[in-house]
């Protein structure tokens, strides 16, 4: 049975004003309404001004997805209440949005590089933020210092197949994003996705209020096999919006009460229409992440793997290219596979880590100054110190100070001789055949080493003293 | 010499919501001079009510941008005039604070919807006022009242801080007794703002000329037709007259869509005021709702009670005409209909540089006199068509029968304002001579 997925996702712009507005839109450390202003409020007579800078960021998506830019588009009113909607409608786009029909590039499940189309991108306002008091409260607080922050609606092609594929393309999307510097991911909030699921041949479903790439994947994983169930159970799957709750990991549904809403779409009276086609030829976009990846591996070397992960995010790609003199295979390794994992696993933030020194700790591994094992050493005390904000020492310093650095193996006859006397067994087992015994030895006389020893070399002394006969 | 004017009218007429006693003034243009301002028009400190029992309370935080223009010109900014509620009505008896009544007889209506501003100025309580006009609004109140006032182009005056009616139509403009101060006043307040998006960079600053030897007057006939009380058609024609007597030329011209303008205008006005009055929902204007009803029936209550019938029921038109399945019957069509008004004025503006015509097709009616809201919405048939279009329209009284007053209309093509108030200058020179 065919999954068929398209979504919709709102992008918060990062420009530094709003969309009507001259209001500052870093509002998140900030007071409830201390960004507000009689347009984003919606007082009466105020009248919205629109921003350039938004309109440009949403061309320069337009321009990067391929997309084309109609001579003219226009604003709309879409009406409803809800009490965080100050004007009582949403300023967006309706039948004439800025870009339709673009392309994303995305691998399907099976590792095949696939497309999947966007059917068009709009501008439109946030609405407010409403407040819930805990404890049965009678009342709601609204806080508008979000009202009027641009979004960007991206809208696609039921073209997806699978939770994991939509989870791929909006990887993908985001990574588009940062790379146009038009969307800052950190932000909380800034990205909300809708999707809609359907098995083939049954109703959709929309599922709203998705905040997350991990919660896309998950709720679209919840909806097949719910669906699935349904199916199974000879029911059917009802026409329906749901949502998303993100804590329980299951969708559930609307029941119709925010369903079925006639918004009365009509032109925005108190905007002009939108010709901007004539912008998009002079809009210079930066190299897009396919474009880097592949320049990476022409101009360094490296593997697709590690050119598509160093490149997956621009604030790592720039890292890495400032350390690639150093020598660019050894840097690729050191920065995708050693330092990503070492920054997840503390929660860090490649923009925290100053390039000069890990360019330095490579000069010492390219030197062979010091093994792998103790750069490794050597780099975790360097991003222990960043993360808590101290100085980042130089790494000969640290190798200085924890005599660190690499000896050759003869410094460790006596350690090697110590070792097989205290482990008969193993040394048994490796007379027998057990490869996996020698192993075992060289282990442990790396960590009586503190790795400062080529466990290669090692492996050599170890084998040798075997086979003379020890002891 | 900025200082403070004392202001204390007898407003027999009921002519404001809203007077200020001491009001401040600066140096300027308009140093000192007493200026009203419609309640529709913000003003940061003084309550803008719209004549609604719904902004009963409502203090704005901030000026409109003619407000502030207004103020560093120098003008005593002395009152909030009275209107129809958020403008809607034509002889401003639909205002929660009772109706204004007609200086030239108190037994009739002053127009509206300004008709609070009309008649401060008529009254001589004030020598300036500010109206807007979305259908007529300036036009039908100067019409009656007998003073001048001036419907600009759309897109000459800033409608930033003008309560929305119906954004594509209104624009603000002078009311005063003199076409010289109508235009000193436009002088002021058509600057560009560029918080206006529908705005051009087109400021008016113009002194009124009378010498109008061989300007083009268009007279439609669809302006004489159906409708027209007679005796307004003979004194406009009257006044038409006088004009070619200063060495004006008329030419007959068409509107042909005229037939629909009222029903556009009314399809119009009523979509976009249903979005600009949703906004009114108890949560921050108007007293709290009432938290134990479900919000759905909250606001539904609230709104109920808070406007008033016309107002409930142009809210309902325009929602209906707005509606999935017949936006397209209604607001597509009213779209069309008023493209073809456009194209009908660009057409006979090329054989004329002005159109005239009666402002009104009667004089005032008395108050209470139309209970019927289709007999009220048929006089407007003689104002919309400039707001559809969104040319310049001024009336200036050219006579009076039975002692009430007849305006007479002039309309141009888009930023021709000047030669709209031209024109006016030369007439009210030449009878007052």
């Amino acid at each position: 049975m065919k999954t068929i997925v398209g979504l919709e996702i709102h992008v918060q712009l990062a420009t530094t004003t709003k969309l009507f507005c001259g209001c500052s839109t870093d509002y998140r450390d900030d007071e409830p309404n201390t960004h507000c202003c009689p347009v984003c409020l919606g007082l009466p007579g105020a009248l919205p001004r629109l921003n350039k800078r938004a309109v440009e960021y949403g061309l320069r998506v337009a321009k990067a997805l391929d997309m084309k830019v109609p001579e003219e588009s226009e604003f709309a009113r879409k009406n409803y209440f809800y009490p965080d909607l100050p004007k009582a409608y949403q300023i967006t786009q309706y039948d004439k949005p800025l870009a339709v029909e673009g392309t994303v590039e995305i691998e399907d499940d099976e590792g095949h590089e696939k497309i999947v189309r966007i059917t068009r991108v709009h501008l439109e306002e946030d609405p407010g933020r409403l407040v819930h008091v805990a404890g049965g409260s009678k009342y709601s607080l609204v806080d508008y210092n979000r009202s009027g922050i641009p979004l960007l609606e991206i809208v696609t092609e039921p073209d997806m197949r699978s939770p994991q594929e939509a989870r791929r393309f909006l990887n993908k999307l985001r990574t588009v994003l940062e790379y146009l510097g038009v969307f800052d991911g950190d932000r909380e909030g800034a990205l909300r996705v809708d999707a809609n699921i359907s098995l083939e041949g049954s109703e959709r479903v929309e599922v709203k209020n998705i905040s997350s790439y991990k919660g896309v994947e998950k709720a679209l994983t919840f909806e097949v096999t719910r669906q699935k169930n349904l199916l199974r159970r000879g029911q059917k799957v009802t026409r329906e919006t749901r949502h998303f709750m993100e804590g329980r990991g299951i969708t559930s549904s609307a029941r119709g009460k925010e369903e079925e809403h006639d918004y009365r779409y009509f032109p925005e009276p108190d905007l002009r229409p939108l010709r901007v086609a004539g912008w998009v030829a002079e809009i210079d976009l930066p190299e897009l992440p396919v474009a880097r990846k592949n320049r990476f591996m022409a101009q360094f070397g490296i593997s697709l793997n590690h050119a598509r992960t160093l490149t997956g995010d621009p604030k790592l790609a720039d890292f890495y290219e400032e350390i690639a003199h150093v020598d660019p295979v050894l840097a690729a390794t050191w920065v995708a596979d050693t330092l990503l994992g070492e920054l997840n696993y503390r929660d860090m933030s490649i923009a925290a880590v100053p390039a000069d020194r890990i360019a330095e700790l490579l000069e010492l591994l390219k030197e062979e100054t010091i093994t792998d094992a103790a750069g490794v050493q050597v780099l975790r005390e360097m991003l222990d110190a960043c993360a808590r904000g101290r100085p980042c020492e130089r790494p000969v310093a640290i190798v200085e100070r924890e005599g660190l650095a690499r000896a050759t193996g003869g410094e460790f006859t006596q350690i090697v001789q110590a070792v097989i006397a205290a482990n008969p067994q193993a040394v048994e087992d490796y007379r027998t055949g057990k490869k996996g015994a020698l192993n075992f030895l060289v282990g442990q006389v790396m960590k009586e080493t503190r790795g400062r020893a080529d466990p290669r070399e090692l492996g050599r002394i170890v084998s040798e003293c075997l086979e003379i006969g020890g002891v | 010499m900025a200082g403070t004017l004392d202001f204390s009218p007898d407003d027999r007429y009921n002519a404001f919501i809203t007077t200020c006693r001491q009001a401040p003034f600066s140096d300027g243009a308009l140093a000192g001079t007493a200026v009203a301002v419609k309640d529709n028009i913000s003003t940061a400190g003084i309550r803008t009510t719209c004549a609604s029992r719904i902004l009963e309370s409502y203090v704005p935080p901030y000026d409109a941008y003619v407000v502030g223009l207004l103020r560093k010109a120098g003008a005593a900014i002395v009152g909030k005039t009275n209107m129809d509620e958020f403008g809607m009505g034509t002889t401003t008896e639909t205002s929660a604070f009772g109706p204004t009544r007609n200086p030239a007889d108190p037994s009739r209506v002053p127009g509206g919807s300004s008709g609070g501003s009309a008649a401060a100025v008529a009254a001589d309580l004030v020598p300036m006022a500010l109206g807007t006009d979305t259908g007529g609004s300036i036009r039908c109140p100067a019409a009656f009242c007998g003073i001048v006032g001036l419907k600009p182009t759309y897109g000459r005056v800033s409608r930033y801080g003008l309560v929305a009616y119906a954004n594509s139509l209104e624009q603000i403009g002078p009311m005063t007794r003199t076409v010289e101060d109508a235009s000193r006043l436009m002088s002021v307040i058509a600057k560009y703002d560029p918080r206006d998006s529908t705005m051009l960079d087109r400021p008016y600053d113009h002194r009124p000329s009378a010498d109008i030897a061989g300007l083009r007057i268009g007279i439609p006939e669809e302006y004489f037709g159906e409708g027209v009380d007679p005796r307004v058609a003979e004194t406009v024609r009257n006044a038409i007259a006088v004009l070619e007597g200063l060495g004006a030329e008329t030419v007959t011209v068409s509107i042909p869509g005229m037939r629909h303008a009222l029903a556009a205008y009314y399809v119009i006005c009523t979509s976009e005021a249903s979005s600009n009055l949703a906004r009114f929902d108890g949560v921050r204007y108007g007293p709290a709702v009432d938290t134990r009803k479900t919000w759905h029936e909250a606001y539904q209550d609230l709104r109920e009670e808070k406007f008033g019938t016309e107002v409930r029921r142009r809210v309902m038109l325009g929602t209906f005409a707005l509606s999935a399945g017949y936006a397209g019957r209604y607001y597509a069509k009213a779209q069309v209909a008023r493209r073809n008004i456009m194209q009908d004025f660009e057409r006979a503006l090329r054989d004329a540089d002005i159109i005239a015509g009666p402002t009104m097709p009667t004089v005032a009616f008395r108050l209470g006199e139309k209970t019927d809201p289709l007999s009220m919405y048929l006089s407007d048939i003689l104002t919309v068509p400039a707001n559809l279009a969104g040319i310049p329209a001024i009336s200036v009284p050219c006579g009076r029968i039975d002692g009430l007053p007849v305006g007479l209309q002039l309309m141009g093509r888009q930023f021709e304002d000047e030669r709209v108030v031209d024109a006016a200058y030369a007439y009210e020179q030449e009878v007052r001579a």
